[in-house]
């Protein structure tokens, strides 16, 4: 039955027999989708006149938005801030297998690297759609090198640095180009950092705040300034103190503009965060959180040392260390892992009820299919 | 008349939608044949059409070859509104079901010219044949579809205001606020749903049996104008025991002693 030529001539796919989470309850409804945009039937129908096309047999399982991960190192034993020739490659096969893991865009993460891997590394990673070959790249989310040295966590001392003015030329000339960043992590108590925010932020790159010992009055300044996301909270910052909250006192700040919202990243791994401190976040602003994985090279990969970037690194059951010491270098979870683990402390993914990723969807498109 | 009195709401549901579905197979309607359906909205006939859905996802009955005509829409309401009756139709009955929407008609309440959208109805089941079967339900003040009390019972589709008692009726669907409550409506008149070849009113509930009385034991009279339907010859009124208290109990024990045979009605069709 061909859909109704008024309006656009593409296929119209109804996933039937499903359970969509709609107003914070699983609802039994059908998710209609024409051309990778979902779709009011109500609309389609009486405005339309249309109707479906195909019909995806969803068997009770539950549909969600694809899982968008902001913050991933690599995996698989692909590293993106290791310089090759062939970065391209690593990040298909990155992309590609994080479809397994419902995840349908990412955004590729340097960590802390001299100019020169960034240069060559940088160019060769492109701002893609998803698709049968992967998950969609968003753009490059740089995390580093203008952090601070009290709080770089795994980061590489020898390689971090400052801003020498308010600008962005420090940026392009550590990065070559900032063509396809998409996130900049900094510390915000650097000097000059101000002026480099509201840079950054007016180019429309998302400015998050992290690796950094700066107190909520500088954090506030920073989004003000246009800073709008938090690197990881809790981790590689000051600790939550009831006379200066630092960075985590930005969820329940009044300083933030009025009709902006401050994202903050969530390893929900059960590693990184105790969970308390998790439904501590939640609570005080939920509105906020984003689920990120911040996994390594290593995610996937059996246990054992690994190359990070420029650092060496032990993997120990669910635990990834600075080879050596007891710092964790970012996890090795997986994205469906740091949902699942979400619920029990709270582009299209079909879930079971424990939230095992059964199906995973680009634009209406089955990506990726767990066999059973 | 007939009259149906099941034992509650579910078993009358149940026999009106299985009715339905009688009527609807008997007519075998196909391309260029249309069965035309007359129906209405509200909590009365929410069981009816989930039992329609259930006939038709059991492979019983399709509506490929139906038409539809609704009884009425808010005026002003903002289609997408979650209380418009196109929201109505569509979440509760049109999405389960394998209708097309260019064979459903719904008043349009957001019209430009509101009573030439009237008049365009009219035209509209004129051009379908009339109306196979109109279903609607009554409303405690004893009216069809919004036509309140002290409406004409030739009247057409036309603008009506809302009497006070259906303004405080629907209060429910707008979180209780009457204020909220849209105050007029666009509804087929009594006169268009008698020219329908049958009528079935679907009545339950203890709150709607003085007008069930009304209706059809005193008489014809426009303040209670569901009473315009004793001078229609085909009408049936499927009612669930509550909605029979104000009755006499003479009319209630005839109409139960001839079930048995008001049931074949309803029977399963043979196999094909």
């Amino acid at each position: 039955m061909p859909s109704n030529k008024s309006v656009s001539d593409a296929p119209i796919c109804q996933f039937v027999n499903c359970r969509i989470l709609r107003d914070h309850k699983l609802q039994r409804e059908d998710l209609w989708v024409r051309e990778g945009q979902i779709l009011d039937p109500e609309k389609l129908f009486f405005d339309e006149k249309g109707f479906a096309d195909k019909q995806v047999d969803c068997e009770g399982l539950i549909i969600a938005p694809g899982f968008i991960d902001v913050q991933i190192n690599g995996g698989f034993g692909v590293d993106f801030s290791q310089p090759s020739s062939d970065v391209a490659s690593g990040v298909r096969l990155v992309g590609h297998r994080i479809l397994e893991h419902g995840v349908t865009s990412f955004c590729p993460t340097l960590v802390t690297s001299p100019p020169s891997v960034y240069h060559q590394v940088l160019p060769q990673i492109t701002v893609q759609n998803g698709g049968q070959h992967g998950a969609g790249v968003l753009g490059v989310h740089v995390e580093g090198p203008f952090i601070s040295a009290q709080k770089k966590g795994a980061h590489p001392e020898q390689y971090l640095r400052t801003f020498s003015s308010p600008g962005l030329s420090d940026l392009l000339q550590t990065y070559g180009t900032l063509e396809r960043v998409r996130v900049v992590t900094l510390a915000p108590e650097l000097e000059h950092s101000t002026g480099v925010v509201r840079e950054l932020s007016q180019r429309g790159v998302t400015v998050s705040l992290g690796h950094s010992a700066a107190n909520l009055s500088q954090a506030e300044d920073a989004v003000q300034s246009g800073a709008s996301f938090i690197t990881h909270l809790f981790n590689a910052m000051l600790p939550f103190h009831h006379r200066d909250p630092g960075i985590v006192g930005l969820l329940t700040s009044d300083r933030v503009p009025p009709e902006r919202t401050v994202f903050y990243g969530m390893i929900s791994d059960g590693i990184h965060t105790n969970p308390a401190a998790l439904r501590i976040a939640h609570r005080a602003h939920p509105k906020g959180i984003v689920l990120v994985t911040d996994a390594i090279m290593a995610m996937g990969l059996p246990p054992g040392r690994h190359t990070l970037g420029q650092q060496v690194l032990e993997i120990q059951g669910l635990h990834a260390y600075v080879a050596g010491t007891k710092t964790l270098s970012g996890s090795i979870a997986t994205m469906d892992m740091c949902v699942r683990h979400f619920r029990h402390a709270s582009d299209l993914v079909l879930l079971d009820d424990d939230l095992n990723v059964k199906a995973t969807y680009i634009c209406g498109e089955e990506v990726w299919r767990k066999k059973t | 008349m007939k009259l149906m009195i099941l034992n509650d709401y579910d078993q009358a549901s149940e026999w009106a939608a299985k009715y339905i579905r009688n009527k609807l197979l008997q007519f075998n309607p196909g391309p260029g044949k249309y069965f035309t359906l007359g129906l209405p909205t509200g909590s009365t006939p929410l069981g009816c059409y989930k039992k329609l859905i259930e006939y038709y996802k059991k492979g019983q009955i399709s509506f490929q070859y139906v038409k539809t005509f609704n009884m009425d829409e808010y005026v002003g309401l903002p289609r997408e509104h979650p209380e418009s009756y196109h929201s109505f139709m569509w979440n509760n009955f049109f999405k389960h079901i394998d209708i097309r929407a260019e064979n459903t008609n719904i008043l349009d309440g957001n019209a430009a010219d509101l009573q030439a959208e009237c008049d365009a109805f009219e035209d509209k089941i004129k051009a379908a044949g009339g109306i196979q079967l109109f279903v609607g339900g009554i409303g405690p003040d004893g009216h069809i579809a919004f036509n309140e009390p002290g409406s004409s019972l030739v009247s057409r589709t036309r603008v009506k205001t809302l009497a006070q008692d259906t303004i405080i009726a629907n209060a429910r669907f707008f979180d209780g606020d009457l204020c909220k409550v849209p105050t007029m409506a666009l509804t087929v008149g009594v006169g268009t749903v008698m020219d329908a070849k049958e009528v079935m009113i679907l009545i339950t509930g203890a709150h709607k049996a003085f007008a069930l009385y009304k209706a059809i034991e005193e008489g014809v009279n426009h303040m209670w104008t569901v009473s315009a339907f004793q001078q229609h010859p085909q009408t049936l009124f499927v009612c669930d025991e509550d909605a029979t208290l104000e009755l006499r109990v003479k009319t209630v024990k005839y109409f139960k002693g001839m079930m048995h045979v008001h049931n074949k009605l309803v029977e399963a069709p043979p196999a094909p």
